[in-house]
Formats: C-alpha cells, sequence, structure tokens
C-alpha cells in the first residue's frame, strides 16, 4: 500500500515533461493571408463583381468567423505601385495587418481600402509573409489568393515556396486561384506542393469564403510538431533519437542514418516518409533499414510506387528479445533512410525532400510461441478427431476390461 | 436398446456441436453511426482525421488533394473501407485510389474491392472500396501483416488534366468491419497496438483534461477497448471437443458392454 501510494505521489509529483514530438503550449496557429491586389483583380468575372470585390467580401466573412485562438495577418502584394518600372513593381509587397490576435473591426477597415493597383510579386510576397509568421514552433500556415501568375521572373515563386519549406517547421502554403487559366493553375498547384498545401480554383465568392475559413479552421486544429534533427552519413555520426516525431531533409541519392537505444524488452518501431515536394520522375521507392552497430541487418520496410503522389512511407519494427542478463545493456540500433527519388529534368534538387521520421520504443516485446492461438484447434475435422479419438478409446478401455473380467472370472 | 443409446448419444453430440457454429457466424459489433463524425480530412499522415469505424466521414476538397483519414482495427476484424467522390460538373476523365496504410505508414495490400477507378469524362462521382486482409493479433516482425493499431486511408486523383487541378469536390469515407473470429486467431499479442506515438503519449498517462486538448498522431481506440489477444472461439472449439471426446468414449466403452447381464450366461448361474 506505501508503495503505491508512494508510486502515485511520483506520477502526481512529476508531470509529465515536453517530449520530442509534443507540442508545446504556448504555441498558437498563425495564418498568414496573400492578397493578390495587382490591376486585374479589377476584372468584373465573379458572380457579376469583380475579383477584388469578390475577394473584400470573403475576407470580412473569414474575419468574422476566425477563432479566436489563431493570430491572422493580412499581407498584400501589388497593392501600392501602379508605374510600370518592373523592378519596383517587384518590391511591392506590403503588410496590411500584422500577425497578431485578431481586432476584427481594424483588420476590415484596412481590407476595405484596397483598390487593385500594380504588379503581381507572388515570389517576394510568399519571403515575406514566411517573415511575418516568425520562427517559433507552432503550426503555420500561408494562404496566398491571386488571379494571375508571377510577372517577377526569375524567381520562381515553386522554388521560393521550397525554400521557405525547408528552413521552417510546420509552414504549410495554400493557393486559390481566382478564375485561373493553365500557367497559373501550374504555378500555383506547384507552390503548394512545395509545401504540402492545398490548391483550389475559385469561380465564387461563397466558395473563396467557405475555403479560406476551412484553411484557418484547419491552421486551428492542433497538430503535433514535428522536431527538427539532422541525419548523419554513417551510424557513427548520427543523432540519438528517443520516441517521437522527428523532420529532416534527404537529398536525392543521399543516405540518412539515426541511432536509437533500445533495451531488452522493448521494441523500437519506426517509420518514414519521405514527401516529393517537387516534379520526380515517375518510378520511385523508400528504403528504411535497422541495422546494428557491426553493420548486419535486423529488419527493412521498403516501399515503391509509381505514379502522381505526395509521399511515399515505409516502416519497421524491431522487438529485442528479453535477454537472460537482468542487466544487459541498450542495443544501439542504426536506422538508415535511402530513397530513390529521381528529379524531373529541370528541377533543382536542392534543399532535400522532406522526411519525417517517428519513432516508437515501446515497453514489452510480443510474444508468441505457436501458429494457432495457444495451441487451441477449431472446425468440424478437429471435432471429429477428437470424437474419433475419444470414441476408440472407449472401446479399447471397454474390452479391456472385459478381457480382465474374463481373466479374473477363469482364475 | 443399444441402437438407441447410440443414436442418443449421436443426437447429444449434434446438439453440442451447433453452439460454436453459431458463435462464428455471429454479426460483428460494428460501431453505430455518431453525430460525431468529422466533415474535414487532413492532408498528411501528421495531420489525418480521426474516424471510427461505421462513422460516415465527409470532406469537401478540391481535385488534386491528398486526403487522409485515420481509424483505429483491431485483431479478428477484416476492415473495408469505402470511399464515394462526387465529382464537379464538367472534367475530363480521372482515376481516383484510396491507399491504406498501416500503423507503421506501410501500405496494406487490398484483398479485393474496387481501389482504383477511372471516372469517365463528365461522370458524377465514382466510388471505390478496398477490403484488408484480416487483423492478426501477431505477426513477425518481418511480415507486413496487418496488426491491430491505426490505419491511414489516402484518397486522391491520379493523372489529373492541368485543367481539372483545384475543382472543388466532396468526399466520403465509411470504414466497416467483418468479425472473421477464430479463423484468424494466432498466437501471441502485440505488447502495444500499432499506433504512432503510443510511446509518447502512453507514458504521460490519463491525465487531466489539460493533456486532452494536445495533439496526439493517434488517439482512437476500438469501441470497447483493444482486445488483450487471448480470447477466440478457439477455446468454445476445442472444449466442445473435449466434452464430446468424453462423451463418445463413454459410448465407445459402453458399445463393448452390451446391456444388462451378457447374454451367454446361462440363467441359472
Amino acid at each position: 500500500m506505501c508503495a503505491l501510494l508512494a508510486t502515485l505521489a511520483a506520477g502526481l509529483a512529476f508531470p509529465a515533461a515536453a517530449r520530442a514530438g509534443e507540442p508545446t503550449g504556448e504555441a498558437t496557429p498563425k495564418v498568414d493571408l496573400v492578397l493578390d491586389v495587382s490591376g486585374s483583380m479589377r476584372a468584373r468575372d465573379i458572380d457579376g463583381g469583380t475579383r477584388m470585390a469578390a475577394a473584400k467580401q470573403a475576407f470580412n466573412e473569414v474575419l468574422d468567423a476566425t477563432p479566436e485562438e489563431v493570430q491572422l495577418g493580412i499581407r498584400t502584394l501589388g497593392a501600392n505601385y501602379p508605374g510600370d518600372d518592373r523592378k519596383t513593381g517587384c518590391k511591392d509587397t506590403a503588410q496590411l495587418y500584422p500577425v497578431s490576435t485578431l481586432d476584427r473591426t481594424e483588420a476590415k477597415t484596412a481590407v476595405a481600402t484596397l483598390s487593385p493597383t500594380g504588379w503581381t510579386p507572388i515570389g517576394p510576397a510568399l519571403l515575406k509573409a514566411a517573415d511575418d509568421l516568425g520562427t517559433d514552433a507552432g503550426s503555420k500556415r500561408i494562404v496566398l489568393i491571386s488571379d494571375g501568375e508571377d510577372t517577377c521572373a526569375p524567381l520562381d515563386p515553386c522554388e521560393v515556396a521550397r525554400g521557405i519549406a525547408a528552413k521552417g517547421i510546420g509552414l504549410t502554403i495554400d493557393t486559390l486561384g481566382l478564375v485561373p487559366n493553365t500557367k497559373l493553375r501550374k504555378q500555383l498547384s506547384c507552390i503548394a506542393e512545395a509545401t504540402g498545401g492545398t490548391y483550389t480554383s475559385v469561380e465564387h465568392t461563397d466558395e473563396l469564403t467557405d475555403k479560406v475559413n476551412q484553411l484557418v479552421d484547419r491552421a486551428a486544429d492542433p497538430v503535433v510538431t514535428p522536431v527538427a534533427t539532422e541525419g548523419a552519413g554513417q551510424c557513427t555520426d548520427a543523432p540519438a533519437l528517443k520516441s517521437g516525431l522527428y523532420t529532416d531533409r534527404e537529398e536525392f541519392g543521399q543516405q540518412r542514418w539515426y541511432k536509437v537505444d533500445v533495451e531488452p524488452g522493448q521494441e523500437l518501431r519506426a517509420s518514414v516518409s519521405v514527401a516529393a515536394d517537387r516534379s520526380v520522375q515517375p518510378d520511385y521507392g523508400v528504403l528504411l533499414r535497422a541495422v546494428t552497430v557491426h553493420g548486419r541487418e535486423i529488419v527493412r520496410g521498403e516501399a515503391a510506387g509509381n505514379g502522381r503522389t505526395d509521399v511515399l512511407s515505409t516502416g519497421l519494427r524491431y522487438p529485442k528479445a528479453e535477454g537472460d542478463d537482468e542487466d544487459a545493456p541498450a542495443e544501439t540500433v542504426c536506422l538508415q533512410v535511402t530513397n530513390s527519388f529521381s528529379a524531373a529534368s529541370g528541377v533543382k534538387t536542392t534543399p532535400g525532400l522532406p522526411v519525417e521520421l517517428t519513432v516508437d520504443v515501446v515497453d514489452g516485446p510480443s510474444q508468441a510461441d505457436d501458429v494457432a492461438s495457444f495451441g487451441l484447434g477449431r472446425g468440424w475435422w478437429l471435432l471429429g478427431v477428437v470424437v474419433l479419438a475419444g470414441f476408440l478409446a472407449g472401446l479399447v478401455w471397454g474390452w479391456v476390461s472385459r478381457w480382465r473380467v474374463a481373466v479374473w472370472r477363469t482364475n | 436398446m443399444r441402437i438407441t443409446r447410440v443414436l442418443g448419444a449421436t443426437a447429444l453430440l449434434f446438439a453440442l456441436a451447433v453452439p460454436p457454429a453459431v458463435a462464428d457466424s455471429a454479426p460483428s459489433p460494428s460501431a453505430s453511426g455518431d453525430d460525431a463524425a468529422p466533415t474535414t480530412a487532413g492532408t498528411s499522415f501528421r495531420t489525418a482525421a480521426e474516424v471510427e469505424q461505421g462513422q460516415q466521414a465527409t470532406a469537401s476538397a478540391s481535385t488534386g488533394d491528398y486526403l487522409y483519414w485515420s481509424f483505429p482495427a483491431d485483431a479478428g476484424q477484416r476492415p473495408t473501407v469505402r470511399a464515394t467522390v462526387k465529382l464537379p460538373d464538367a472534367h475530363a476523365a480521372q482515376s481516383w485510389q484510396i491507399d491504406v496504410y498501416d500503423g507503421l505508414r506501410r501500405r496494406q495490400a487490398c484483398q479485393y474491392g474496387a481501389q482504383t477507378r477511372t471516372a469517365a469524362q463528365g461522370a458524377a462521382s465514382v466510388d471505390l472500396s478496398c477490403t484488408l486482409r484480416t487483423v492478426r493479433s501477431w505477426s513477425e516482425p518481418w511480415a507486413n501483416d496487418p496488426l491491430p493499431g491505426t490505419y491511414y486511408v489516402r484518397l486522391t486523383a491520379l493523372n489529373v488534366a492541368t485543367a481539372d487541378l483545384g475543382q472543388p469536390i466532396s468526399a466520403s469515407v465509411r470504414v466497416g468491419s467483418k468479425d472473421v473470429g477464430g479463423s484468424a486467431a494466432v498466437d501471441g499479442s502485440l505488447a502495444e497496438p500499432l499506433v504512432p506515438g503510443i510511446a509518447v503519449t502512453s507514458k504521460s498517462g490519463e491525465d487531466d483534461g489539460d493533456a486532452a486538448k494536445s495533439a496526439v498522431l493517434a488517439g482512437l481506440e476500438p469501441e470497447d477497448g483493444w482486445a488483450s489477444g487471448w480470447w477466440s472461439d478457439r477455446w468454445v472449439w476445442t472444449a466442445v471437443g473435449g466434452v464430446l471426446a468424453a462423451l463418445a468414449g463413454v459410448g465407445g466403452y459402453a458399445l463393448t458392454r452390451g446391456s444388462g447381464r451378457p447374454g451367454r450366461v446361462p440363467p441359472g448361474a
């Protein structure tokens, strides 16, 4: 009883500390809405009104519906410089409302002042928006609403998006295209793909409102934030991981090694997902191996696929048997992650592909002795055999006892 | 007299043999439809929307999105995932596919069902289904048999024409399962079900309301908790087999004794 109380007390006295992969309580979800205010937004083709009017109406409704816990900001692109100088026009992005706890009236007033003006510098606007969101651990989302493709080449917004995603953790860019054409579709879906976001084409005001609301709500959903780690080129230099969710980058054809300590009687579970955040050749694979420090392979997980995909993943588990020795040391298991993705022609190979790694070390390996459940049987054959054996045993028993009686009588 | 006894024993044998068959065909206790079914889908393994078996999960999304749901499946169940995608009014021919992954994010094969289907140009909707193998309570680490734990469903369009990207669609997913029973029972069980992040969540214990809000990779359990892995209808079969064997033994013994006094003993003896 005392021991039990002591255990309980200890459990209460040391509340679970923040572990790898657990979200920290304070991190608030942040959303930055990036709105295209370029000249083309004047076109009257959304429900009879201008694109700008539709965007304003949608923004008003979204601002009303934004959950309390979300910090929301608004950034414009092409809102201020009406001139023809490309260089100046391509720097034209401004923070309309800072990313902070929302003051609805203030934000709405700011939105009301907008009028369609200039260029479409998507790339620079995304870079600035990423800065707006800061670098803390919470989930971060950029919602880009545009009606025209980037007019500020050679800065490819797709690569900008990949760069942003590689820098920060948990940043997603969702894109919405107003009355899109093929080129805009390609560009916006490329931006979304680069960060694991979604692309939606919008033709009506209510669609725009619904989608932006959905995205803001999605940002408010609590999500486990992965911890950044950096795998090494070989096991000896590899970072030691504990149970949790990790993220890393792996270039094409690169190997990444990680280490996990597994005590006897524990089971290691690891799964890895390699995301295709750019266009890749249509055949690809991922291999995850658990290897001893001496280089012997224990178990592997492999996955291959072809066609369109966002991510390719595999996993493995390794139950380490309980040894005879009570004080046996923990075994260091090396995890090797390789991928056989290859970049489509003309696609940059840096930064590497996003890797997500989950590691779970659970207590108690699985026990099993027999193919069947405790050696039990089932089915009509079993019953038949058992009944036949019982019947024969009964017969033999009967005959034997008769014979014994007969022998006893004759004597 | 002897004949009646044998017939009686046989009748008893059949009467006893029936219960296991009945127990075997008992319908699976599928979860009743709940009003808490998710109305959005996740966009990655990490953000997958959790859905109970028997619930109808819905989501509005765009063509080209990757939609994720997760559901718990326990030993002895054979889950079937059904998805319906309502397509926009005008679109080119496009293929849709559901993939199912286990708690280790390993792709699980579909035994049958239309996992991939091509919607003809302008088709209003497309139905997909995937029946997994029976979930076993244990398998070797080198096998990728389905094990108790979380399962992920990914719904996506393959080969989308650029003009169709981003078009609004609505998807609904429902997971049901058939209770396969003891025919799939194996010895052994996992110490913990294959739920991602379980090493982190189980350590923090059943805690206060504070932790209830914190995010987990997967939190749902089957309705009556994870099976411990020791029960299967094989116990019934084997026990009934034992009883029948005993009865058959008695019957066999009785056959050798005949009825009453042996016939060839003279009455005066």
